[in-house]
């Protein structure tokens, strides 16, 4: 298949920029494996998603990566260091945000900022002022008016963004975003993905994030990773993965009033014969490549096929 | 580690004035506290058996006493089973220097509820009995008993609390304890007991806790009516002591285990089985 064959080349990333690096990770838990060598590399300032059913690894990885889970086998690094092995200097440089922390309701909102904020406050470099200044974090990610409620008062959509507030206060080099938008309006993800954007633009930071929202990954991620059953199963662009797979592509126009929808291997011809039979009369013509829907549909399907 | 204990120490006094501006808080202080004033007036009339002394004069100091290893044996495991739950362990582990941060704030706020706790016992009670007295050699025993109290029950505390998965086997740990309260001379002399469970009793720090306030709190003469018609300084020094160190001991190693198997996942199991087992 074509595919194994891109695969196999992988993306390159040199060595030396290499902010994530992971070859042939391994995880068994008892006597399932949940991961069967999973190799992959990030650099710096790129936002990688991770994406893939439930039960494919993807919280396994990303634990192993955060430090919060021992692996089987395989090599890790991130940011040089082990993290399986990493101190607090390494914990200062990576910030995490989870899916279910309800944590700290007490809280008002700023005296957590402040007080979590102050444990980077040694990690301060010239190069980097940590923490973040917490009224300018408010700012970015719009809580500055509930700066003093109370955290229990907060909405799910208002804790998610205090989540990645907390994820950020620190400055990290590398941030692990974990369904960062679920239950969010459409509007609240329209301004988180405007947040990451920013963070990768002005602070050059990395971003690994999991997400089941295929559009979110096509507009936030520089690449995408497909991981199904403990196996990377593709690794590119959305524009590279959708050229991995062999599909059809659909035309839609109108013509006197009237939709018309066709599917064509190659929509080259087709839209040519269209053109030269109705001329102008053909408007509103799109000609839409395999959505990053399709693509990962299908990946899955054919990875699975292959399984069996 | 200066940095640490600093905004360690400035945690735990968010949280102590969290707690001590909160209703509800406010609210498993006092009733707790009313329920022991309640008690100690309905014994005053009482006496001590073999002496014409306040019974309810004595039970003030002996359940101050109970409130030090409340404080540090079941506040502690407590809060550690409700904040790995809701993830606020999670979030230690996930900042620099984070886990050490929050053990500083947990032994200062849970030492300020305590001392908060047994003054609004002390206070009130000392109003409703007659006999309390307090020298300078109880001033001294104090000064030596407060911090012991402390290392004697927070690591078994927090050891306790690092061996429950789920927040509902609390009543595993509330049940025993409320058994030693029971045999360890508390509410009632301990010599009343048959031998066998005055020698349990003795085996635990609640009794010496209960006997070291006592020795603070009442006239010497009373020494007579407790076990080797002494207040046992040196006894209670060295089982709390002991304690201390097979707290220390064991502590860490249980914490360290916990705080490893935090992540992301297992606080979600965690949630997914109290949403699931609430339903029921």
């Amino acid at each position: 298949m074509a595919l194994t064959g891109a695969l196999a080349a992988g993306t390159q990333v040199p060595p030396g920029e290499r902010v994530i690096d992971v070859r042939d990770l391994r995880m068994r838990y008892g006597t399932k494996d949940v991961l069967h060598g999973v190799s992959f590399a990030a650099r710096r300032g790129e936002v990688l998603a991770l994406l893939g059913p439930n039960g494919a690894g993807k919280t396994t990885t990303i634990e192993i990566l955060e430090g919060f889970r021992m692996r089987s086998s395989g090599e890790v690094t991130v940011l040089d260091t082990d993290p399986a092995r990493a101190g607090e200097a390494w914990r200062a440089r990576v910030g995490v945000v989870l899916q279910s922390w309800r944590d700290h309701g007490k809280w008002r909102v700023q005296e957590l900022l402040d007080h979590l904020g102050a444990y980077y406050r040694r990690y301060s470099t010239d190069l980097k002022s940590r923490p973040w200044p917490v009224g300018d974090l408010l700012e970015v990610v719009g809580l500055s008016a509930l700066a003093s409620t109370r955290i229990a008062r907060l909405s799910g959509g208002q804790r998610r963004r205090l989540d990645v507030a907390i994820g950020i206060v620190g400055r990290p080099d590398l941030l692990f975003l974990d369904e960062p938008t679920v239950g969010f309006d459409p509007e609240a993800r329209r301004e988180f993905h405007d947040l990451v954007h920013r963070l990768t633009d002005v602070d050059d930071t990395t971003i690994l994030l999991t997400t089941h929202d295929l559009d979110e990954a096509e507009k936030l991620a520089d690449r995408i990773l497909i991981l199904n059953d403990g196996r990377i199963i593709a690794d590119g662009s959305a524009d590279d993965l959708s050229r991995q797979v062999a599909g059809e592509s659909e035309i839609r126009w109108t013509r006197d009033g009237q939709r018309f929808v066709h599917s064509a291997a190659n929509p080259t011809p087709f839209v040519r014969e269209l053109l030269l039979q109705h001329g102008d009369a053909v408007e509103d013509l799109e000609v839409r490549r395999n959505s990053l829907e399709d693509t990962y549909i299908r990946l899955v399907h054919d990875s699975e096929g292959r399984a069996r | 580690m200066i940095e640490t204990l600093r905004v360690g120490a400035a945690r735990g006094l968010i949280e102590l004035r969290q707690t001590l501006t909160n209703g509800q808080d406010l609210w498993g202080y006092f009733f707790p506290s009313v329920g022991l004033l309640i008690t100690v007036f309905f014994t005053n009339q009482a006496t001590v058996p073999g002496t014409n002394f306040s019974l309810g004069a004595a039970t003030l100091p002996s359940s101050l006493g109970m409130l030090l290893a409340f404080g540090g044996l079941l506040t502690i495991a407590q809060i550690l089973v409700v904040e790995r739950e809701d993830g606020t362990l999670l979030r230690a582990k996930a900042t620099p220097h984070g886990m050490n941060g929050y053990l500083i704030g947990k032994v200062i706020a849970v030492g300020g509820m305590t001392l908060f706790s047994v003054l609004i016992v002390l206070i009130p009670g000392a109003f409703l009995v007659d006999g309390l007295r307090v020298d300078l050699g109880g001033v001294l025993t104090l000064i030596w008993l407060l911090p012991l109290a402390v290392v004697a029950t927070m690591p078994i505390g927090a050891a306790v609390g690092s061996s429950i998965e789920n927040p509902r086997n609390l009543g595993f740990v509330m049940m025993p304890i409320f058994g030693l309260v029971a045999i360890s001379g508390i509410f009632y002399p301990i010599t009343g007991m048959p031998g066998w469970l005055q020698a349990v009793a003795q085996g635990f720090p609640i009794y010496w806790l209960g006997l070291g306030m006592r020795s603070v709190f009442l006239p010497d003469a009373l020494a007579s009516v407790e076990l080797g018609d002494s207040w046992r300084h040196f006894e209670t020094f060295g089982v709390l002591a002991a304690w201390a160190v097979a707290g220390l001991l064991v502590a860490p190693i249980l914490m360290r285990r916990m705080a490893q198997r935090e992540s992301g996942s297992a606080v979600a199991a965690r949630r997914e089985r109290a949403l699931t087992t609430v339903g029921r």
